[in-house]
């Protein structure tokens, strides 16, 4: 959703919060400066993910807040993907590989299950990644195969879209 | 019209007997295998072929060599069932070119001269006016290449992708439902058959690697090599990585994919849902062919096996008798 509010301090603080009080979960905050000439007022593109229904109340107490919405975008505009990692997935740092994707601000590993083998074995690990678009889901693999490349994972890509 | 055969093993064995049993009005005048020859311009006696082939270890005249069938016997069409070389694709290339010369049209099962030739031995086949035909080398049994050619005729092929090696698709199906680790289910392939002692050809994706670029260069031409491919096998996968695939609701096969769009040339495990039309069990092999007027069609099939590759080289066989002999 893309927001508008008053360009001061706590405002965005303001906003951010109810997103948490109703369950959501954000992941993406991006600053938008233009295009208000007198620079007074911030715009924001937030993407969320949001439980089902709670469109409603989080819009309510935005609006007690003093923070008005522009735009709310549509909900399936989230893409996921769920990939398989194989190798020395701890020896190869495992947090730092999700990072990579996590750090891009656009994309996060938003759900992880892992294989406990014996020491020593190649460990097998199923990660979900979502993304705000196609575009930026793309680019969140390409980190992932340039990272699987460099520490010598083998990483199992979907072979379509599920979205 | 008649047809002379070079190589007598699984594939050659299964069109032999096909032209025994059924009344195809195709005459055998030529057979070889690796250490001998036979030659009867008025039709050799199968039966009595296959006998001495079974009894003996080889088929005709210890003195006579595929040369010889090739570039003496009088047929219409060779039929070129000789072992797959992905290196040279010899000696199947020389093979094909003495018999173009001679404008004899040929069909073949052999991968090597088509992956690695195809264009040279496509052009020359053109320049003598004759059939060059190798449904076989492809998904065995599904008739890929008729599709392509006739049944979609005038599509424009945006991208495919697909089942083509039905090794890996045994082992795959085999980890997924019994929990096997690699090694364990390859030992099983292998007992029953469907594994090479040397399955490195299989399990690291060359095979369905060289089918992808026989179907790249037939459908787009664009002269992409096995090297072009971006390929990974199975032989890393761990059966954890299959229960997890599993816990998903989903599973991993070997899927062969070609976007000339997107520059993607690629033999690699994936994660298929389960409901996906290329997910089966057991050695079959299916392709999935994008296009513009069709849009998706999936052909599914036996990818290998003696009468049921005979089937392919059959149906080309035909399809040049209808095409080139009966109206000449
Ligand atoms: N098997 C399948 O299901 C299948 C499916 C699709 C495509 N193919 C392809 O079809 C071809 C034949 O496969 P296959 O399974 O029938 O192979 P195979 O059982 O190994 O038989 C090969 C035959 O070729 C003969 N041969 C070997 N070198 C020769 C030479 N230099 N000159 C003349 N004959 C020679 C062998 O002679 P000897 O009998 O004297 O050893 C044998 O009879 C291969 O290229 C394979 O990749 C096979």
């Amino acid at each position: 959703m893309k927001l508008e509010m008053k360009d001061s301090p706590g405002q965005l603080v303001a906003a951010l919060k109810p997103i948490s009080d109703v369950g959501g979960n954000i992941i993406a905050v991006i600053h938008q400066r233009d295009p208000d000439p007198d620079g007074d007022t911030l715009n924001v593109q937030i993407v969320l993910e949001l439980p089902k229904g709670r469109i409603d109340n989080l819009v309510s107490l935005l609006k007690e807040q003093g923070v008005h919405i522009q735009r709310i975008g549509e909900e399936r505009l989230l893409f996921q993907r769920t990939v398989i990692l194989i190798g020395h997935l701890m020896h190869t740092g495992l947090s730092d590989t999700v990072d990579q994707i996590d750090s891009t601000g656009f994309a996060e590993v938003t759900a992880l299950a892992m294989s406990m083998p014996g020491v020593n074995e190649r460990s097998s690990s199923r990660i979900t990644i979502k993304a705000v678009s196609r575009e930026d889901m793309e680019a969140a693999l390409a980190i992932l195969r340039r990272v699987s490349r460099q520490k010598s994972l083998l990483l199992i890509e979907p072979l379509e879209d599920l979205s | 019209m008649k047809v002379a055969l070079i190589g007598l093993g699984t594939v050659g064995r299964g069109v032999l007997e096909m032209l025994a049993k059924k009344d195809l009005g195709l005459v055998l005048t030529g057979i070889a295998d690796s250490k001998s020859a036979f030659l009867d311009p008025a039709g050799i006696d199968i039966a009595r072929v296959l006998a001495r082939k079974k009894k003996e270890g080889f088929c005709g005249d210890q003195h006579l060599t595929a040369e010889d069938v090739i570039k003496k016997a009088d047929y219409d069409a060779l039929i070129e069932v000789t072992p797959t070389n992905a290196l040279s694709g010899e000696p199947a290339i020389g093979y094909i070119k003495a018999a173009l010369n001679r404008k004899k049209h040929v069909v073949t099962s052999n991968k090597g001269p088509i992956a690695l030739a195809a264009k040279e031995l496509r052009a020359m086949a053109r320049k003598k006016g004759v059939a060059l035909r190798y449904e076989a080398t492809v998904a065995g049994a599904i008739p890929v290449m008729h599709t392509l050619d006739h049944g979609l005729a005038g599509n424009e092929i945006l991208a495919l992708y697909g089942v083509l090696n039905g090794t890996c698709n045994f082992i795959l199906t085999r980890m997924a439902a019994e929990g096997l680790t690699y090694e364990q289910a390859l030992m099983e392939a292998r007992e029953m058959g469907y594994a090479e002692a040397d399955p490195t050809y299989d399990v690291q994706g060359i095979d369905a690697a060289i089918k992808l670029v026989i179907l790249a260069n037939t459908i787009w031409d664009n002269g992409v090599k096995l090297d072009d491919v971006d390929r990974t096998g199975i032989d890393l996968l761990t059966p954890d990585a299959l229960r997890l695939a599993d816990e998903g609701g989903c599973t991993i096969r070997l899927i062969a994919e070609a976007n000339p769009k997107k520059h993607l040339l690629r033999v690699s495990p994936r994660i298929l849902d389960k409901n996906h039309p290329l997910v089966f069990e057991g050695t079959l092999n299916a392709l999935t062919l994008e296009t513009d007027m069709a849009k998706e069609i999936t052909l599914i099939g036996r990818g290998a096996g003696s009468v049921e590759t005979a089937s392919a080289i059959i149906g080309d066989l035909l399809w040049i008798r209808d095409r080139y002999v009966q109206r000449a």
